[in-house]
């Protein structure tokens, strides 16, 4: 794994003050920026804040927005809401976990794809929804949702 | 340019509502679904047309972005001020004629109304039984427009509080108008307003709860991205009120949006002296900023919202005492909903006996609800309080879908309840849903035909609360594995004499125990399709068929001869490829090569193909 750009982290905890409450906010800036959490990072935070290192990974494991591991370049996300359910979003996964060769929440090997689902989007007119990178897709069938990888 | 006191503030609502009003506006729809579904390009691509025409810089014809239109069905909808058009699937292609002939001409383009039969826009059957309250500003300003906020009546109640309403009479305000929270429970907001008030701590907090994870709702992000002023002027009249001086509104993670919105709004609010520091010369001070959560379901709960903030895992902790005297950091919170905010502006300048004229006695006012599922139009609807199910499900959802029967009506969430057709002259209120099995929850409606296998759908909604339970307390970590391994053994066809039994033994064990309410409610699902369906269990256990045609391998399809009208579609779908006939003919499924998928039967919209048992089974 390439080292950690400490810098960038640095950078990302000066924009908050160094109050504990600030960090999940600042957890979730870095793995917006590294696509998960380094361990240096998660170091650098609990001296930042001052808070012990084991609140900060029962922190970055309790939260489903933060990852241990680097998530896929592309994220394809499928809604897994009520109204997606109803309309087949089961299909969807499966199809997708096929092709892709993972499950649910895991990243192909070349670290290309991750595969997560979503409670809703609040897109239910256009169920069942997939999104790829945030760009939502509608009304898709296992084969349609084939074309988005 | 800094409002110094409640006199300039009314100057400038004042000059701002009588400014020079468009001649004709189209308003693009910014709700949840119409922007998956494309509303920015539309938005995008009139603004270059309206260009073309040389209207770029019109104040007299002009397109924008609004808050959510409600007929999510027909999205991405443009709505026409001000004769009332409603078009809907409108795409970037249609911007040129739309600009030309309803901007410029203000003719209706009738192949792009959003109901071909009924064109005209405020008339249709969807919107007709509704009474907007909360979502009264969505179509008609933008919602990051604090001049389009304040020249529609926002900020007149906390003028007219900061003129000469004291904290005590604020408060006494929401605790007479019977305003009750929006967010599931539905206690009674006043308690909590005057419970605060008294409570004594070296800080106090206002809080919005705008943590919405509740699958198939979307109302709460519709407000916050449709309205975000109404929930800060409603927050800065609750630290107003209970003397609070600083407050957080907390965000659910997958809702971007709604956090910018927040934020912008936020920001120009200080900026006119409506926020932040010594707000219109009053002395009177609050901070607010927005809070983005971290995916857990868990803490749209309360107590784990605080912790949430806090910065720590989002647990619950049980709630000896209440939030109201320790809460954030142990000071008194006065946490709500964003909906329930977003009510106390209006209480605040109406007075509460206006708000007790809407809804019902024990429930006054509205309640915005997300009607979705397998109904004929989805969206977002607002109905006062004790309207009865059917009003929403059949005269503004339309009712099941061509072809299918409605089955059962899921509320609340994933902890609410499935009533079954029989309920639909309930009136949709705390207490009597409640009564029935079911709960308000944050306004979900979800509608369920007769080919959503009630049994799956407990074994869903069970299947989400387990991923979902924070593992605190073991009732809920172990026993929604529990009750899950036995649903699903159902669904695939392992079902055992018994297994409902000990499925009610489970649930009631889970209810009476479980640490919060998350785990209290979560056995709602199970329950209440045990009570209204206990059928579909003991054919599943007893007979290995699943009368839905969902659970596969436990049913097998039969078309009716007499309902097919030979359209192919069920042959079409067909993974199998064992629906067979031609022309016009009915068609046939053969046996032997079915897989039992139920594709043909979703396909169906001539009620033609139904389950049967598998021959052998039972």
């Amino acid at each position: 794994m390439a080292s950690v750009d400490l810098n960038l982290v640095d950078e990302i905890l000066r924009t908050r003050p160094p109050e504990p409450r600030h960090l999940l906010a600042l957890l979730q800036e870095i793995q917006a920026r590294f696509r998960y959490l380094p361990k240096e990072a998660m170091l650098a935070v609990a001296g930042y804040l001052d808070v012990p290192l084991a609140r900060v990974f029962s922190v970055a494991g309790f939260y489903k927005a933060l990852s241990l591991t680097p998530k896929g370049e592309r994220l394809v996300t499928v809604c897994q809401g009520t109204a997606c359910h109803l309309r087949g979003a089961s299909g969807l996964v499966g199809a997708l976990e096929k092709r892709l060769g993972i499950g649910l929440g895991q990243t192909s090997a070349d670290g290309r794809y991750g595969l997560e689902s979503v409670n809703c989007l609040g897109a239910c007119a256009l169920a069942p929804v997939a999104t790829v990178d945030g760009t939502v897709h509608g009304h898709l069938s296992p084969s349609k949702a084939l074309e988005l990888v | 340019m800094r409002l110094s006191d409640p006199i300039e503030l009314e100057a400038l609502r004042a000059v701002l509502a009588q400014g020079p009003a468009p001649v004709r506006r189209l308003w693009v729809c910014g709700g949840p679904g119409c922007l998956a579904a494309g509303a920015g390009r539309v938005q995008e691509a009139l603004q270059a047309a309206a260009g073309e025409m040389g209207l770029a810089a019109s104040v007299e014809y002009r397109t924008d972005l609004t808050g959510c239109l409600g007929l999510c069905e027909r999205g991405p909808l443009v709505g026409v001020e001000p004769e009332g058009f409603l078009y809907g699937r409108v795409g970037p292609g249609d911007a040129m004629e739309l600009v030309a002939e309803t901007l410029l001409a203000g003719r209706l383009v009738g192949r792009l109304a959003a109901d071909p039969d009924l064109p005209a826009g405020s008339d249709q059957p969807f919107y007709r039984p509704q009474t907007r309250l909360v979502m009264r500003r969505f179509g008609r300003v933008r919602p990051d427009s604090l001049e389009d906020y304040l020249a529609s009546g926002g900020y007149a109640a906390l003028g007219l509080a900061l003129a000469g309403l004291s904290p005590g009479e604020v408060s006494r305000r929401v605790e007479e108008s019977g305003l009750r929270g929006r967010g599931g429970g539905g206690f009674p907001a006043g308690r909590k307003w005057a419970s605060c008030r008294e409570a004594k701590g070296p800080a106090k907090y206002v809080v919005a709860n705008g943590d919405e994870g509740d699958p198939g709702a979307f109302m709460n992000r519709s407000l916050m991205e449709g309205d975000p002023f109404s929930i800060i002027e409603g927050l800065t009249l609750g630290a107003y009120a209970i003397g609070a001086g600083k407050g957080f509104i907390y965000v659910r993670h997958e809702y971007p949006l709604s956090v910018e919105r927040l934020g912008l709004a936020i920001g120009e609010a200080v900026s006119r002296g409506l926020l932040g520091p010594d707000i219109l010369g009053s002395g009177f001070s609050l901070d607010l900023e927005t809070v983005e959560g971290g995916g857990a379901f868990v803490c749209g709960e309360s107590t784990s919202l605080m912790a949430s903030i806090e910065g720590r895992e989002g647990q619950p902790r049980v709630k000896y005492v209440r939030s109201t005297e320790k809460g954030l950091w142990d000071c008194p919170t006065l946490l709500q909903n964003v909906e329930t905010w977003a009510n106390v502006p209006p209480i605040v300048e109406r007075g509460p006996d206006w708000f007790r004229s809407l809804g019902s006695d024990r429930n006054p006012g509205t309640k915005v609800f997300s009607l979705v599922g397998q109904v004929r139009r989805s969206g977002l609807v607002e109905m006062p309080l004790g309207s009865p199910i059917r009003a929403i499900v059949k005269d503004v959802g339309g009712g099941a879908r061509p072809g299918r029967r409605l089955k059962a009506v899921q509320t609340g969430g994933p902890s609410g309840g499935c009533l079954p057709d029989g309920a639909l002259d309930l009136p949709l209120d705390f207490d009597s849903l409640t009564a029935a099995g079911a709960i308000m929850g944050s306004g979900g409606l979800i509608v369920m035909d007769d080919l959503s296998c009630m049994v799956d759908v407990a074994r869903y909604f069970t299947g989400f609360l387990m991923g979902e339970s924070c593992g605190k307390c073991a009732p809920c970590r172990e026993g929604l594995v529990l009750i899950h391994r036995i649903l699903d053994g159902l669904c695939r066809g392992h079902g055992r004499r018994g297994d409902a039994a000990e499925l009610s033994r489970l649930a009631d064990m889970l209810s009476r125990t479980a640490l919060c309410g998350l785990g209290q409610s979560a056995a709602n699902p199970l329950l209440s399709t045990l009570r209204h369906f206990g059928e579909e269990y003991r054919e599943h256990e007893e007979e290995g068929f699943c009368r839905s045609g969902r659970c596969q391998g436990l049913f097998q399809p039969l078309i009716d001869p007499e309902a097919c009208t030979g359209c192919g579609a069920s042959q079409k779908v067909c993974p199998a490829g064992a629906v067979r006939g031609a022309g016009k003919k009915p068609r046939e499924v053969d046996a032997a090569g079915c897989v039992s998928c139920g594709a043909c039967l979703q396909a169906c919209r001539f009620g033609a193909a139904k389950a049967v048992p598998r021959p052998g089974r039972g």
